[in-house]
């Protein structure tokens, strides 16, 4: 006969040693800590069954997936950097401006006759000094990073008017170039960008989460006061985000200048409001101290794609719009339902 | 003779035309626990965070281990052997306990990338030792998740990581329960019996005479008074101290005044 009564702690101790957190088990942890990511994956995907339902032919054919894999490489150099800013508590709108200024540098430097690696180069330092600058001026200068950086949205791309009074460069030579073949071509049938893409997200990755950077970034957005009271130089974690913006920008305007062969006064423009919504669709909440970069990744697939979506499933082009609002609220309320915030 | 491990000279703290502090000198020897007694508004918290770093004295000098040093930060100080537990003990809730722990002190190779094994076995360490007995949590756990004492306990736990020399507790059992102020308690004298030293800050001056060995009394941003623990006999004693600096207008009957007095004054 079992003597054992509930509260004999013989037996409770030594089943207490093996008991575990449910969170201990690996693919358990995997879905609490990426819950914000799979949820704009399922969102990806239940839009991407809609589609198909709607048109089977023209989803199941691989030139449309192709078409957007072209495109998405640039949203995400941008999205991936703005889920760090969004974390770390500001929010930065001068990148389309960053992304034309620094593609600017890429353009005139090639049309100088420079290797485009040199180019390349030109256009990083470009985008890092002037994400360096801005976050300086919101930083330093106490500034609402909103206004501030819309302030210097408007202030980059009125300079690079001024300065090109509206003419386009056509940068021909491009194609014979290693590099384009390095960072433009295709790979085994698959724009060659993605690749390029999926790289920087997975080291962006690592740098959001397992790098001081990243570490300091989530401490400073979500307590910047305790921040500084355990030593974390505030200012500088801010600058630095600012900064990866700007290197973000830059690179995206380097892809999309390459893919064109041209370099836009206009260039990066089309992109602001598609990319900030990619951040939130991805499922960084907007208060700072959390977010998910491949949430973002996945954030900025979904936006990207919707509109190739509804083309190809053969609405017309005016429902676009209105799509795109819908996503945009439907992921949002998802997001809501699937997060707690701690106070 | 004992070691001077920090040491402020009239240091002041002006806001404007309001002076928060105005010429403290204070000093934590090596091995010691010193209760930092006062009423609201006194300069306690300030002094601390002057101490912590995450204030900048208007005026003054600060010595560690003898020695004057310059451009004090929050970095410096914790350089220095300085943990502080503030009152609101400075987490970061939405983070884990990890990430709260090791706070401006993340171990890592010199990429600055993480060691996060090592950091959560470390952690988990920590946690045992500062007394997580329930096993829901990891170190993995939001610290959103947790109660107060808990909170509490993680900020313990990032002071204690670091060997410190000195540790400042500003308020550490406000809002603690008993069997959580007993904690705070242990820990205080584990430190202690280590060698190391603490800065107790506290309203509630009965915990402050169980534990510290000097006492340090605050009024309107000085020093009022600093007596050592065998000089004084009971808690009473040095509530009645307190009140005599807090209202030296009330003459009191007390027999024992004049003695308290000289006793006082020799420190």
């Amino acid at each position: 006969m079992d003597q054992r009564s509930p509260t004999q702690s013989s037996t409770s101790a030594a089943s207490a040693e093996t008991w575990s957190h449910p969170s201990d088990q690996p693919w358990r942890r995997f879905l609490l800590t990426n819950r914000a990511a799979l949820g704009s994956l399922a969102v990806f995907l239940a839009m991407l069954l809609m589609f198909t339902i709607a048109n089977p032919v023209v989803f199941t054919n691989w030139t449309l997936y192709a078409s957007v894999l072209t495109t998405l490489p640039v949203a995400i150099f941008l999205t991936v950097p703005l889920v760090f800013i969004v974390t770390v508590g500001e929010i930065d709108l001068s990148f389309p401006a960053t992304m034309g200024c620094a593609a600017w540098a890429f353009a005139l430097v090639v049309q100088a006759g420079y290797d485009p690696i040199i180019g390349i180069a030109a256009a990083l330092v470009t985008g890092a000094i002037l994400g360096w600058f801005v976050g300086c001026l919101v930083v330093k200068g106490n500034l609402s990073s909103l206004i501030a950086t819309l302030g210097m949205n408007f202030v980059l791309r009125g300079i690079i008017l001024i300065f090109t009074e509206g003419k386009s460069i056509s940068l021909p030579s491009l194609s014979d170039s290693w590099v384009f073949q390095l960072f433009s071509s295709e790979l085994y049938g698959v724009p060659v960008q993605i690749y390029w893409a999926i790289a920087f997200t997975i080291f962006s990755m690592f740098l959001y989460t397992r790098h001081r950077f990243g570490v300091h970034i989530h401490i400073v957005g979500d307590n910047p006061d305790s921040a500084a009271q355990m030593g974390i130089n505030v200012n500088r974690v801010r600058i630095g985000a600012f900064i990866f913006v700007g290197i973000g920008a830059a690179i995206a305007g380097v892809f999309s200048t390459m893919i064109n062969f041209t370099w836009w006064p206009t260039s990066g423009d089309g992109y602001l409001l598609p990319v900030l919504a990619s951040v939130f669709v991805g499922g960084t909440p907007t208060w700072g101290g959390i977010g998910t970069v491949l949430g973002g990744a996945i954030g900025a697939l979904t936006v990207s794609f919707i509109q190739t979506g509804i083309v190809g499933a053969g609405l017309s082009g005016f429902y676009v719009q209105f799509f795109n609002g819908l996503i945009i609220i439907l992921s949002l309320l998802g997001h809501r339902w699937n997060q707690i915030r701690y106070r | 003779m004992t070691e001077r491990l920090i040491e402020l000279r009239d240091i002041t703290k002006s806001y404007g035309n309001v002076y928060a502090l105005g010429g403290v000198n204070l000093h934590v020897d090596k091995g010691e626990v010193v209760g930092l007694l006062g009423d609201n508004g006194a300069g306690k918290s300030t002094l601390i965070k002057i101490l912590a770093g995450a204030v900048k004295p208007t005026d003054g000098e600060i010595l560690v281990r003898g020695k004057s040093v310059t451009g004090w930060n929050a970095a410096r100080s914790r350089e220095a052997g300085i943990e502080t537990v503030f009152q609101d003990r400075a987490l970061a809730v939405q983070q884990s306990i990890v990430r709260n722990i090791f706070m401006g002190n993340e171990q890592g190779n010199r990429l600055g990338f993480l060691n996060l094994k090592h950091e959560i076995a470390e952690a988990g360490r920590l946690m045992r030792e500062i007394g997580f007995t329930s096993k829901v949590f990891t170190p993995n756990s939001i610290v959103g998740q947790l109660s107060g004492g808990e909170r509490q306990g993680v900020a313990i736990a990032r002071a204690i990581y670091k060997q410190a020399d000195l540790i400042i507790l500003d308020e550490p059992t406000t809002a603690l329960s008993l069997t959580e102020t007993a904690k705070v308690f242990h820990f205080v004298r584990q430190v202690r019996a280590s060698g190391r030293s603490i800065l107790f800050i506290g309203h509630n001056i009965h915990h402050v005479y169980d534990i510290a060995d000097r006492f340090v009394v605050m009024d309107r941003g000085k020093v009022a008074m600093q007596i050592s623990r065998d000089k004084v006999k009971t808690a009473e004693e040095l509530i009645w101290f307190m009140e005599q600096i807090a209202h030296p207008e009330h003459k009191s009957q007390n027999a024992k005044e004049p003695a308290l007095k000289r006793k006082a004054g020799k420190l």
